[in-house]
């Protein structure tokens, strides 16, 4: 028993720990459901088969045994089932971790991930392309659309002086209003019949064209961006009490939040880049994990990740099978689950 | 090599902190000018002076918050700003003046973050709990640790930035008008857990409104008007009529209480000012 566990003979014992539950038993829950979430999503789908046959066709593609589907059958197994949910994961876990870091640097419970324009402008990029006939290009032009839509936020944000929270978050909706009138504009320009629809799902947000691709996109920025923002736990926690407070706890306030919001925007920029402006799961997410484990960082990052994934793929479940042959984008269940459990954060906050 | 008291857990003894020169801009006007600093371990100083003299800013030049335009910070021998930002933090502890937050902390998390200079990337330091603990008893408020920051009143906050700052565990302690806000009471309870910090061993600097308080606990006072030092040195003979008629244009005098000598503060606006 280290001195940490030891428990204190005094009344404030409970509250002396952000958490009840200890982080590493709430992780290894959170990674084994988040397993068999990914185990479970690929079983679900409008082709009827069985769940003995989707693990063996898994397996085998991983060198395990041989698949016992006929190439079609397998082709939707592995070709379309198994990214979809892979990238459904990592993308709500990109957004969750986004979200749950905006919310902190910019001491706004009501930020997320896309506060800094970075949807409007993946948008306009995307719309820009999808208009012009090259869908190739969609994830480039998105991300590119997300960068310049940061970088304006961020110069426009600067220009008066440090970057402050309110600052950053006015400079946004600046950028987001403008963005979202340019897209609106060109939609309404040259949109027509099967475009407008493309378009509208994207819009949305959708991960009805998830494949390999999208997976090594969404993976990968989690790895390269996400999992060093999770170390960023301590530093946010030092922010509770403003900049001075963080300052006079030996943070550096402005390389701080100039780093941590240049990750959650690269962050999210891949994400939409495939998946759309998924909204709120990272607004949403971050809140509910807060309501379990407290307001701890170090808790709270990688939880809302992990919570995040299990979310994004369940919802994307939902969206594929629901109505099916119809398909929802899976951004309009998200918003219907989230909209509810966010107005009621809204109410209980005085 | 450095103590660890089991009152306030103050680490010291260590050689205080003097300053020279330091001169601090903002938005192109001068808030401080030229000020030097002289503050011994084992003392308690405030810092003094009318609204908008610059005890603030000071203070954060001093606690290693804001670089000063100019000027010179000393912690012991060694140069603040010439330390890594976490070592400024394990030597100074700032207590801002209504410092508040958002998130739904409970007091005990709060006072937890007066540790992060002393811990890693991930874990709590093994002492932390105890350490913890041991600040909430110095400030009297064990029995908050569960309540939500949110949850409590003035003068409960301010004991628990207090013990957020204890908690930092640093031989350099400044305050930012710590009896903000405070009844009477809370007031001088205040000062006197100021005091025994720095009685054992630790460097105390406060600015203070009310020169009552100043009078009757500080070892040493720092007069500022304008951004300058117009008085510093021993309380008592820092603090004379003439000098508190000069900055605040009051008719005022330090008196010993009828009963217990202590130095009280007998203040009036001058003769032939104007009446209600």
């Amino acid at each position: 028993m280290t001195a940490s566990d030891r428990p204190l003979a005094w009344t404030g014992l409970r509250g002396i720990r952000s958490s009840r539950l200890t982080v590493p038993t709430v992780t290894a829950v959170g990674l084994a459901a988040l397993v068999a979430s990914v185990a479970a999503a690929v079983t679900i789908g409008a082709v009827d088969l069985s769940v003995d046959d989707v693990w063996r066709t898994v397996a085998a593609h991983l060198g395990l045994g041989v698949s016992p589907l006929a190439p079609l059958q397998d082709g939707i197994v592995w070709e379309l089932r198994l990214p979809r949910v892979l990238t459904a994961a990592a993308v709500g876990a990109g957004l969750a971790l986004s979200g749950a870091v905006m919310q902190a640097v910019t001491r706004n419970p009501l930020a997320d991930p896309y506060l800094l324009g970075l949807s409007s402008g993946a948008s306009l990029g995307a719309v820009a392309v999808l208009l012009l006939g090259v869908g190739l290009l969609l994830p480039v032009a998105a991300f590119g659309g997300a960068l310049a839509a940061l970088l304006a936020a961020l110069a426009l944000a600067r220009a008066a002086g440090p970057i402050t929270p309110s600052r950053t978050v006015l400079a946004g909706v600046a950028v987001s209003s403008l963005a979202a009138a340019l897209t609106s504009l060109v939609i309404f320009w040259t949109a027509t019949g099967d475009a407008f629809r493309e378009i509208l799902g994207w819009l949305l947000g959708s991960l009805a064209g998830a494949r390999w691709p999208a997976v090594a996109i969404a993976v990968g920025a989690l790895v390269v961006v996400g999992i060093p923002l999770l170390a960023g736990g301590r530093v946010l926690d030092a922010f509770a009490f403003g900049d001075t407070s963080a300052a006079a706890l030996g943070v550096d306030v402005a390389r701080t939040r100039s780093v941590l919001l240049g990750g959650t925007a690269l962050l999210t920029g891949a994400m939409v880049s495939v998946s759309g402006a998924i909204g709120f799961v990272g607004l949403v997410l971050p809140h509910a994990v807060r309501l379990l484990t407290g307001p701890g960082h170090r808790t709270l990052l990688p939880l809302s990740a992990l919570t995040g994934a299990i979310f994004l793929i369940w919802a994307d479940t939902a969206a594929r099978s629901l109505f099916d042959p119809r398909e929802l984008p899976v951004g309009v269940v998200t918003a219907i689950l989230g909209a509810p459990v966010f107005a009621l954060l809204l109410a209980r906050r005085r | 090599m450095t103590r660890v008291s089991d009152r306030t857990g103050v680490p010291g003894p260590v050689a205080g902190m003097t300053a020279d020169r330091v001169r601090v801009e903002a938005g192109g006007r001068l808030l401080v000018d030229g000020v030097a600093v002289d503050a011994p371990s084992g003392t308690l100083t405030a810092v003094i002076g009318p609204n908008g003299a610059g005890k603030s800013t000071l203070l954060r030049a001093l606690a290693g918050v804001e670089r000063p335009a100019d000027g010179e910070v000393r912690y012991g021998a060694a140069e603040a700003y010439g330390l890594r930002r976490r070592e400024r933090a394990k030597l100074a502890a700032l207590v801002e003046q209504d410092a508040t937050t958002e998130l739904d902390l409970t007091v005990a998390d709060a006072v937890a973050l007066g540790r992060l200079p002393h811990e890693g990337l991930w874990g709590a330091g093994e002492d932390r709990d105890e350490i913890v603990a041991a600040s909430l008893d110095a400030v009297g408020a064990r029995d908050l640790a569960a309540r939500s920051m949110p949850t409590l009143s003035g003068g409960e906050r301010q004991r628990v930035l207090i013990a957020k700052a204890l908690a930092q565990r640093t031989p350099l302690l400044l305050l930012d008008e710590p009896t903000n806000h405070l009844d009477v009471s809370a007031q001088l309870t205040t000062l006197r857990l100021l005091r025994r910090v720095a009685r054992e061993g630790a460097t105390v600097l406060a600015a203070l409104h009310d020169l009552g308080l100043a009078a009757a606990y500080a070892d040493r006072v720092i007069v500022l008007d304008g951004g300058r030092v117009v008085a510093a040195g021993g309380t008592l003979d820092t603090l004379t009529p003439a000098l508190m008629s000069r900055v605040y244009g009051v008719d005022a005098e330090l008196l010993a209480h009828p009963r217990t000598g202590r130095p009280v503060l007998a203040v009036d606006l001058p003769e032939g000012a104007a009446e209600d």
